[in-house]
């Protein structure tokens, strides 16, 4: 059996970018703050999202659409007009992570398909069997903070689907609790869709030392040829008591390339990849590189070895939670 | 997609010293011609852009002794080009083939700045709308180039491809191939 490759597209040539390169899914949002990466620029309006699922389904991939802000109180039908869009366009699930948009989902919109957010932050397999039970959810994003061990032990006690991130950003809190953005900027990802806003980012170059503030704080200060991170307080480098450095976490990506085959025996069934921010020429070159990943592990080849290093944060990797040796 | 992190070329000093002497007006002007152009076929892109298509960006290809000025006015844009410093609402900086190889999909902006080939100041969001605008509409500059040279279409076809396999820059749309 294939491993399902998840991959992300922020504009519909991203889109058809990753569905070319050989994507079995692909997961968009909206241009508002429906959805978790509401960027300047950025995200489908209802044509382009009814014109991309189509092209997607042509060439046999699905999309999902990702619902997966908090509804703000009073706006809710923002986002309940956002799920029947959805469906309408033809989208073959929504991720969602409001419980009240859950509720509504399973109500009004019985026949689509309902994934867990990352953004819910289900971590263990009492709450999975809960969302299943109780909104017929069939998949579940696993938050980036579980070992493989755990996946595993979540996978034998749950029928719902596991869906788990491979590539890309790292959060350092459970996803969907963070309000570092919200302290610096009043916005954050889980209302605004916004992490780390680029309209409160302002970038300082001095004679090659690269500073960023965020919301009128500096974050972080990188001197000539360093490589820089994304301007994100959890990426930050802070004095604190005595040490100065990336207090909360260092400025890495995820790339769990190498542990397909363990996440494969752990039951996960798909593979995310992260990335709706970031342009068409990356899509393109990590989903090719991942599915030709899983695509070895169902042969029974060794993987292919990764070419991803050039487009990781910092220019580092990580297997971040999935190896853990911090506890 | 090349790894920038291979280094990115550098235009050669030759063009790049034609620029200290050359008549910017005119070349001005043909850009600015250029541009509008490029907006009838790609009105989408200016959608994109929402609040911001009435930004000014200063595009400052490092390897050369100019930099532009791009207004793009709501889809009537206009370029300016100059060896003075330039004044606008955000500026971004690197070599000419990073910023050309992100018109054309063959660099992702994000990992050019992480490995500090691209430098951004100014209005952050103004800079994101307008890296995604352009990465939405799939431009292919070579070939826009060729549909507005009408009988002269293929020796610039000719000459485009020379250029690029001397130089290493993406002067056409990287293509991508269906990989299943």
């Amino acid at each position: 059996m294939v491993m399902e490759i998840v991959c992300p597209a922020g504009t519909p040539a991203s889109l058809r970018a990753a569905v070319k390169a050989g994507a079995h899914t692909v997961y968009c949002g909206f241009a508002d703050e429906t959805n978790a990466r509401n960027f300047p620029g950025l995200n489908f309006d209802r044509t382009e999202m009814r014109d991309g699922i189509a092209f997607a389904h042509s060439h046999g991939a699905k999309v999902l659409v990702a619902i997966n802000t908090f509804a703000r109180a009073g706006s809710e039908p923002l986002w309940h007009r956002a799920i029947a869009n959805a469906e309408s366009a033809g989208a073959d699930a929504v991720i969602l992570a409001d419980l009240g948009l859950l509720a509504h989902a399973a109500s009004h919109h019985p026949g689509l398909r309902r994934h867990l957010s990352v953004q819910a932050a289900a971590a263990n397999a009492d709450m999975i069997n809960f969302y299943a039970r109780t909104f017929g959810v069939k998949r579940v994003v696993l938050p980036r903070v579980l070992s493989v061990a755990e996946i595993a032990a979540i996978n034998a006690e749950t029928e719902v689907e596991t869906e788990v991130f491979v590539f890309g950003g790292l959060c350092v809190m459970a996803e969907g609790r963070c309000s570092l953005s919200s302290y610096a900027t009043g916005q954050s990802p889980n209302m605004q869709g916004v992490c780390s806003p680029a309209s409160h980012v302002d970038y300082h170059d001095d004679a090659g030392a690269l500073s960023a503030k965020l919301g009128g704080y500096t974050i972080h200060r990188v001197t000539k040829g360093e490589p820089a991170p994304y301007p994100t307080l959890c990426k930050g480098c802070f004095k604190a008591d005595q040490s100065t450095g990336h207090q909360f976490e260092d400025p890495v990506s995820l790339n769990a390339e190498k542990l397909i085959p363990q996440l494969f025996k752990a039951g996960v069934t798909a593979l995310k990849i992260e990335g709706r921010q970031r342009s068409r020429a990356y899509v393109a070159q990590v989903v090719r590189n991942f599915r030709a990943a899983v695509d070895a592990q169902a042969a029974g080849l060794p993987l292919p070895e990764g070419m991803l290093a050039s487009l990781t944060e910092g220019q580092a990797a990580t297997a971040g939670a999935y190896k853990k040796t911090w506890r | 997609m090349p790894d920038p992190s291979l280094h990115l070329p550098l235009c050669p000093r030759l063009p790049a010293s034609a620029l200290r002497w050359l008549p910017l007006v005119p070349v001005s002007l043909a850009l600015t011609d250029f541009a509008r152009r490029l907006a009838k076929r790609h009105p989408a892109m200016f959608r994109r852009l929402g609040g911001y298509a009435q930004a000014r960006f200063i595009l400052d290809p490092t390897d050369l002794p100019v930099s532009m000025l791009l207004e793009p006015r709501g889809g009537a844009p206009r370029v300016h080009v100059s060896r003075r410093k330039l004044q606008g609402d955000a500026r971004i900086a690197g070599p000419l083939a990073g910023l050309l190889g992100m018109v054309h999909g063959a660099y992702d902006g994000d990992a050019l700045f992480f490995s500090r080939d691209l430098v951004v100041e100014g209005d952050t969001a103004a800079v994101l709308a307008l890296r995604n605008a352009i990465d939405d509409a799939e431009l292919d500059l070579s070939a826009e180039a060729q549909a507005m040279s009408g009988p002269l279409s293929a020796p610039v076809k000719r000459l485009i491809t020379l250029t690029e396999a001397r130089t290493g820059v993406a002067l056409s749309r990287h293509e991508e191939d269906y990989g299943w």
